[in-house]
């Protein structure tokens, strides 16, 4: 059998592209967050550590290395490690079937920008998906602490409320497309018209369900300070908090990629094959179309959560059963109708 | 050894010891944290026979859904190895001696059995188009069947669940 080490660098290579970017565009939404929130409040945001306060995430990060590892006494010790490196793992998973652009042509090579383009990426991103909950569950009884517990329960069935209406907002998109293909999804909308056309509810649903698993605001009762003390990581310190912090950030950057993926047609833009340029000048602006989308949807992110307060508990949940799932059952039943219309 | 034998061994190797984890483990969380591994092992088996559809609805299922709510059961009740009520010496026996009974029929019963090796042909039904098409061609009946089925479990469970006015 002849390995092909092109292949395996090359993936490494796009793997290791793909990590270092979610990383820096969570590293920077912090930044963005306080200056999105400054703006909104009429104030100035970070302006010290560097230009308009660019360098800021850097100090932010360090401080958090040299803060003190405190480990509670009566804390179970493997568990409580294990739990923000779970979240963090799992933030990180998702990325590997999104397309992140087209095809590169490097020496005669074809390397398509995306990890693995597997038949069920749907699916996979909605395993993924719900893997989250054990980060957040494990930290939350590793602490023995009762607001942690309490919080982490509260995230537990928050987050497998909502999966539902985010599986079947999921289910209606893909009797549409009729692919589980992230790549054939976006290849769809490149030559047709965006999905957002065609499930604009769907999409609605979606949204609020992508909130809802990134624990944002107007969803964030996990981390109800004015309540819980603080939330799931209310024992954690030093870079264990940041990797919950991180985790969520990383979550937010995923989600904003898959809904430009999904329903904004991902790395195409209008007008993209009638350009004429050269095809990798096309895959690169590609690529910068979907990193403008992705910036959108985080700005929306952050622009929701610094004007809507928190749901209270009960109507998180009435929202998620009552109005979320119908809504999206409803959605599927009005999708099917029209595709058996048009047969 | 090809590269298919060696992920296999390590997958089963991962699988059998986290397996004996969830019996041998002191503490239910863990417990129930080995048999998520043990679930992700199965599914790469899964993979490995090109039932990539089969592998991700199990880690779905399983993993993502079901072993929460264990989860969840066994931290709100905070279960511990010093409050488990200590068992009865007798049961110990008991337990053991009918295990080792179980074990000499199994071994008894497979010493003879012929087991065919499966025809090594790569198979395209675990693909998610294959599996649909055969489920709701050949299979539509059992299908509906089973998820009437599923539907009563459902609401069973709503009516067990529900208060007394």
């Amino acid at each position: 059998m002849v390995i092909d080490w092109v292949f395996i660098v090359e993936k490494l290579a796009l793997i290791s592209g793909v990590l270092a970017l979610s990383l820096g565009v969570a590293m920077y939404s912090t930044w963005g967050e306080r200056k999105v929130a400054a703006i909104i409040q009429d104030r100035r945001g970070p302006n010290r550590a560097g230009f308009m306060g660019l360098l800021q995430p850097l100090a932010d990060g360090g401080k958090l290395f040299f803060k003190e590892e405190i480990i509670p006494t009566n804390s179970h010790r493997f568990l409580f490690i294990l739990g923000p490196s779970v979240a963090m793992l799992v933030a990180c998973m998702t990325s590997a079937v999104i397309p992140w652009g087209d095809v590169l042509t490097i020496a005669g090579r074809q390397i398509p920008l995306q990890v693995a383009d597997i038949n069920i990426g749907i699916l996979y991103i909605f395993g993924v998906v719900s893997l989250g909950v054990y980060g957040i569950m494990l930290g939350g009884w590793a602490s023995n602490n009762k607001f942690s517990l309490l919080a982490s329960v509260r995230a537990a069935s928050q987050i497998i409320s909502y999966e539902l209406a985010l599986g079947l907002s999921l289910i209606a998109l893909l009797m549409f497309t009729g692919s589980l293909s992230l790549k054939d999804i976006v290849e769809q909308q490149r030559h047709g018209l965006w999905n957002i056309v065609y499930q604009p509810l769907g999409f609605i649903i979606f949204l609020v369900c992508a909130f809802a698993e990134c624990n944002r605001t107007p969803f964030d009762l996990p981390e109800a300070e004015n309540e819980l003390n603080g939330g799931y990581h209310l024992e954690y310190s030093s870079m264990k908090l940041g990797f919950y912090l991180f985790a969520e950030y990383i979550n937010m950057f995923i989600s904003s990629a898959l809904m430009a993926s999904l329903y904004f047609g991902g790395y195409s833009f209008p007008g993209m094959d009638s350009l004429g340029l050269a095809p990798n000048l096309v895959t690169i602006l590609g690529f910068v179309a979907l990193f403008i989308k992705i910036l959108l949807f985080l700005f929306f992110f952050m622009w929701v959560r610094w004007t809507i307060p928190r749901f209270r508990y009960d109507q998180l949940m009435r929202l998620g059963w009552n109005i979320m799932i119908p809504l999206a059952l409803v959605n599927m039943l009005i999708t099917g109708a029209i595709i058996l219309a048009r047969q | 050894m090809s590269t298919q034998q060696i992920i296999f061994l390590v997958l089963s190797a991962i699988s059998l010891a986290s397996a004996m984890g969830v019996i041998l483990s002191k503490n239910p969380v863990t417990s129930v944290l080995c048999l998520i591994l043990t679930f992700f092992t199965i599914a790469g088996h899964y993979v490995m026979l090109n039932a990539q559809f089969l592998a991700v609805v199990h880690i779905i299922v399983y993993a993502g859904a079901i072993m929460v709510l264990f989860l969840f059961v066994i931290m709100l009740m905070n279960l511990n190895a010093d409050v488990e009520p200590q068992k009865r010496n007798w049961l110990k026996y008991a337990g053991a001696i009918s295990g080792g009974t179980l074990l000499v029929i199994m071994v008894a019963a497979l010493r003879d059995a012929s087991m065919p090796s499966l025809q090594g042909g790569a198979t395209e039904i675990g693909l998610i188009a294959n599996l649909g098409k055969t489920l709701f061609h050949e299979y539509v009946v059992p299908f509906e069947v089973s998820s009437v089925l599923f539907l009563s479990a459902m609401v069973g469970a709503v009516v067990i669940g529900k208060k007394e006015d």
